[in-house]
C-alpha cells in the first residue's frame, strides 16, 4: 500500500535564519541525543530491559528540537505516549528518562510512570499521556494557569508559554476541537504542535480526516494555522518563534502543523506492514539530522570534527545513562502504595 | 423510650426542616441512659449537638458559603464549569460568586466536559486549586478520563512529584422525573479509583465542613452533592459557621445510637434511615444505630465494624445499583475482619433497583429505597436472629 498523495513540504527561506554557531550546535546535539536515545531504547527493549509499549520518535526530531529549544525553563511542555524525546529537549536528564524506562527508582517518575508517562515537575514537563488527545486539555489548563497567575495572582510579568504536542490522528478527536475553541476564546498562551507523521498506527491520515490539511482547521476557530516542513529544524524553529512570541505577548494560541514522518513503526510492537518501502525511503532521504548537518557544513559554521565530537559525546552520555539505569535499584516493594496521596 | 421514638417520628418528614433537629434529640440524659453506652464518635456528636444552634441554613447555602470562604482565603482557588458565573450556577450553588470575584475566578465554560475538566486538571498540575463543577455528575461521564486518568493517577505516575489539588463537584444521585441519563449515583464508580477521595455529604454541616476540607486537600476530590437536598434546611451551630470549620475526610458520623441493628448509609438516604430508625423504635421496639458515611473513599470501615460488633446486625442503604456497590464494599469490609464473628444475622442490602432509572412516576418511585424498605430490611435482620 503506498501513500497515494505526494506530500509537498513547504519551503523555508534560509535568508531569514539568524542563528549563531552555539545555538545551531545546541539544535544539532539535541536532535542527535533524541535519535541516539531512541536507538538505544530499541536495543534495550529487544534485550528485555524495558517492557510494555515503547513508541520511538526517530525521524521527528526536528519538531521537538525546533520548538522546545526555544522555550524558557519555566515554560511548559505536554506530550503524548511518544514522549521521551520531548522530555530530553526540555532538559530532563537522559539518565533519569532511561532509568524510568527500566522501571527503576531513579527514574524521573521513580519507575511508577514508564515509557508513556514521563513527568518532571522541575522542568515543567507535564507528561506523558497514553490516550489520544488526553494531553491537550491538560496543556490548555497549564496555559490557563499562566493567564491566571498574571491576571489574578499578579505573579510573573511575562507569560509562561505551553507547547502541546500531538499527532495527526489526534486531530480527529473532539478534545482537540474543544481546546482550540477555549484557547482562542480566552487567548491562552499555548502552541498546538501537530506532528503530522501521516500515519495513526495503520490508519493513513487521508483515510481518517475530511480535511487532511490540519493547519486549515485553525481558521474555523480563529487562530493562525501554519504548515511547516517538520523535517527541517530551522524551518520549525522559524514558525515556532513567531508562535512563542505571540503567546508570550498575550495574543493567544497558534496551531503548527509540522509535516514529518516516523522512521520506525508506531511502537516497537508494530510490524509496520502498511507503509510502503518507497514511501519510507522518500522520507528517510529527508532525515532532519542529516539536513542540519549539511547546512552547518555547507555554510562552514562548524567542521566535521566538531560535529563528530558532539556525536561521540552524545554516545558517551547515553552509555552512561544505560549504566546508570542498569545499576539503579528497583523501587522498594514496600513502597507499592506510596505516592497515592499527597500529605497536605 | 417510646416518647423519644414518637418525637423522632413526628420530626421525620423527608423534606421537613424539623428533620434537622433530630440531632438535638440524641442528647437528653434519659436517652443516653436508656441506650447503650455512647461510643467516642457518638459522644462527639452529642457534644456538638449541645452547642447552641446559631442558624438554620440550606445545603445550598452551606456549599455556597464554603466555596466563597475558600476563594476568599486562597487566591489560587477558582470555580470553573457550565453556567457557574453569569447564570449563578445551574442549581444556584455558585450564586453571587461572579459578582464578588469576577470572571477570572468564576469561569463560565462552553459545553465541553472533556475539555474543561481536562483544562481544570491541567491548571491543578501547574499549581492552581480549581473547583470544577459538573452541572450534574451524569455529565462527568464525558470527562471521566480526566478524573480517573489525569487527576487520580498523576501523583502516583509522577513518583509523587505532581500534585493535583482539584475538587470535582456537582449534584449526584437520583433526581426526580428526569429519566435514566440524568438520574444515577456515581459513588461506587469513583469510589473504586485509587488516588481519588470521594465525599458524599448529607446535611448542611457535612456540606460546609467537607467541601472546605476538600478544597484544602492537596489531592483530587470527587464531591457528590444531591440535587434533592439543596433546599433542605438544617440547624447548624456557630462552630459549623466558623470560617475554618472543616470535617475530616474519611471519617463517618454516628447520627443516632442504637443497640439492635446498624444502618450504614450516605447522602440523602441518611435522612430516610433516620426516619426508618424512628419507626423501628416506635412500632417495633428496635433500636437502630444510623451511620452517615460522609466519605465513600477512604471508607471508614473502623466505625462500621465497631458498630456491628455492638449491634451484631448490618443493613446498608444507598441509591446506587446493587452490583459492586457501596453496600457490597461494606459487606466485604465486615466479612474480612473480626467484625464478621459478631454478626448474628445475614447482612441486608437496600439499594436502588438494578435498572436504568425509569421515567414513569410510579416506576421511578419504586426504583429507589424508601423508609419502608429500610424498616423491612432491619426487621429481616432482627427476625433472622430470632428464628
Amino acid at each position: 500500500m503506498s501513500y497515494p498523495k505526494k506530500v509537498e513540504l513547504p519551503l523555508t527561506n534560509y535568508n531569514q535564519i539568524n542563528l549563531n554557531k552555539k545555538k545551531l550546535l545546541v539544535l544539532y546535539e539535541d536532535m542527535l541525543l533524541g535519535r541516539n536515545f531512541e536507538d538505544m531504547c530499541a536495543q534495550m527493549y529487544y534485550k528485555g530491559k524495558m517492557f510494555g509499549f515503547v513508541h520511538l520518535y526517530n525521524g521527528q526530531e526536528a519538531v521537538s528540537t525546533g520548538v522546545i529549544k526555544l522555550l524558557d525553563s519555566t515554560d511548559y511542555v505536554c506530550s503524548t505516549y511518544r514522549d521521551h524525546v520531548h522530555a530530553l529537549s526540555k532538559g530532563v536528564p537522559s539518565q533519569n528518562v532511561m532509568a524510568e524506562l527500566f522501571g527503576k527508582e531513579t527514574g524521573c517518575s521513580k519507575g511508577r510512570g514508564g515509557s508513556m508517562h514521563i513527568f518532571s515537575a522541575p522542568h515543567n514537563f507535564l507528561g506523558g499521556f497514553a490516550f489520544i488527545a488526553e494531553g491537550i486539555p491538560i496543556a490548555t489548563g497549564a496555559a490557563f494557569q499562566s493567564i491566571y497567575r498574571q491576571q489574578v495572582l499578579k505573579e510573573p510579568a511575562e507569560l509562561r508559554v505551553t507547547a502541546c504536542f500531538f499527532g495527526d490522528g489526534t486531530t480527529n478527536n473532539g478534545q482537540f476541537f474543544e481546546c482550540l475553541n477555549m484557547a482562542v476564546l480566552w487567548k491562552l498562551p499555548i502552541i498546538f504542535v501537530v506532528e503530522n507523521n501521516q500515519w495513526a498506527i495503520g490508519m493513513a491520515h487521508h483515510r481518517s480526516s475530511s480535511i487532511p490539511e490540519i493547519h486549515k482547521k485553525a481558521e474555523a476557530f480563529g487562530l493562525p494555522g501554519v504548515e511547516v516542513d517538520g523535517m527541517d529544524v530551522l524551518a520549525v524553529r522559524q514558525v515556532a518563534e513567531k508562535a512563542v512570541k505571540r503567546a508570550r505577548q498575550g495574543q493567544g494560541p497558534t496551531l503548527i502543523e509540522a509535516l514529518t514522518y516516523r522512521f520506525r513503526g508506531h511502537s516497537l510492537a508494530d510490524p509496520d506492514e502498511l507503509r510502503s518501502r518507497q514511501e519510507k525511503e522518500a522520507w528517510v532521504a529527508r532525515d532532519p539530522i542529516k539536513k542540519l548537518k549539511k547546512y552547518i557544513l555547507d555554510n562552514k559554521i562548524a567542521d566535521l570534527n566538531e560535529l563528530n565530537d558532539i556525536q561521540s559525546a552524545v554516545k558517551i552520555d547515553l552509555q552512561k545513562s544505560v549504566e546508570f539505569a542498569m545499576s539503579s535499584p528497583e523501587p522498594n516493594i514496600l513502597e507499592l502504595k506510596r505516592y497515592l496521596f499527597a500529605d497536605n | 423510650m417510646a416518647h423519644v421514638g414518637r418525637a423522632l417520628a413526628a420530626a421525620a418528614s423527608p423534606r421537613s426542616p424539623a428533620l434537622a433537629s433530630m440531632r438535638s434529640l440524641l442528647a437528653p440524659p434519659a436517652t443516653a441512659a436508656a441506650r447503650p453506652a455512647a461510643s467516642a464518635s457518638a459522644a462527639t456528636a452529642a457534644a456538638r449537638s449541645q452547642a447552641r444552634a446559631a442558624s438554620t441554613i440550606t445545603c445550598r447555602e452551606a456549599l455556597n458559603s464554603a466555596i466563597d470562604e475558600e476563594m476568599e482565603r486562597e487566591d489560587k482557588v477558582f470555580v470553573i464549569g457550565e453556567e457557574v458565573a453569569e447564570y449563578n450556577g445551574a442549581y444556584k450553588v455558585t450564586k453571587g460568586l461572579l459578582a464578588k470575584y469576577g470572571g477570572r475566578r468564576v469561569v463560565d465554560t462552553p459545553i465541553t466536559e472533556a475539555g474543561f475538566t481536562g483544562l481544570a486538571t491541567g491548571s491543578a498540575f501547574a499549581g492552581l486549586r480549581p473547583i470544577c463543577e459538573f452541572m450534574t455528575f451524569n455529565f462527568s461521564m464525558q470527562a471521566i478520563d480526566h478524573i480517573v486518568n489525569s487527576a487520580a493517577k498523576t501523583l502516583y505516575m509522577s513518583g509523587g512529584k505532581i500534585k493535583v489539588p482539584i475538587v470535582f463537584r456537582g449534584p449526584n444521585g437520583a433526581a426526580a422525573g428526569v429519566g435514566a441519563q440524568h438520574s444515577q449515583d456515581f459513588s461506587a464508580w469513583y469510589g473504586s479509583v485509587p488516588g481519588l477521595k470521594v465525599i458524599s455529604p448529607y446535611d448542611a454541616e457535612d456540606c460546609r465542613g467537607l467541601l472546605k476540607a476538600a478544597v484544602r486537600d492537596d489531592n483530587p476530590v470527587v464531591f457528590l452533592e444531591n440535587e434533592l437536598m439543596y433546599n433542605q434546611q438544617f440547624e447548624v451551630s456557630d462552630q459549623v459557621m466558623d470560617k475554618d470549620f472543616t470535617l475530616p475526610i474519611g471519617k463517618a458520623k454516628v447520627m443516632l445510637e442504637g443497640s439492635d441493628v446498624t444502618i450504614v448509609t450516605h447522602s440523602k438516604q441518611v435522612g430516610v434511615a433516620l426516619q426508618a430508625a424512628a419507626e423501628l423504635e416506635e412500632k417495633h421496639e428496635v433500636f437502630a444505630e444510623v451511620i452517615n458515611l460522609r466519605s465513600i473513599r477512604p471508607l471508614d470501615t473502623a466505625t462500621v465494624c465497631e458498630s456491628v460488633k455492638k449491634t451484631s446486625r448490618l443493613v446498608t442503604a444507598e441509591e446506587g445499583w446493587p452490583a459492586f456497590g457501596v453496600g457490597a464494599e461494606l459487606c466485604a469490609s465486615i466479612f474480612e475482619t473480626d467484625a464478621f464473628n459478631y454478626l448474628d444475622a445475614p447482612v441486608q442490602r437496600v439499594t436502588g433497583a438494578d435498572v436504568p432509572t425509569p421515567y414513569a412516576e410510579n416506576l421511578e418511585k419504586d426504583a429507589f429505597p424508601v423508609q419502608a424498605d429500610i424498616v423491612s430490611a432491619c426487621l429481616r435482620a432482627v427476625d433472622a436472629t430470632l428464628a
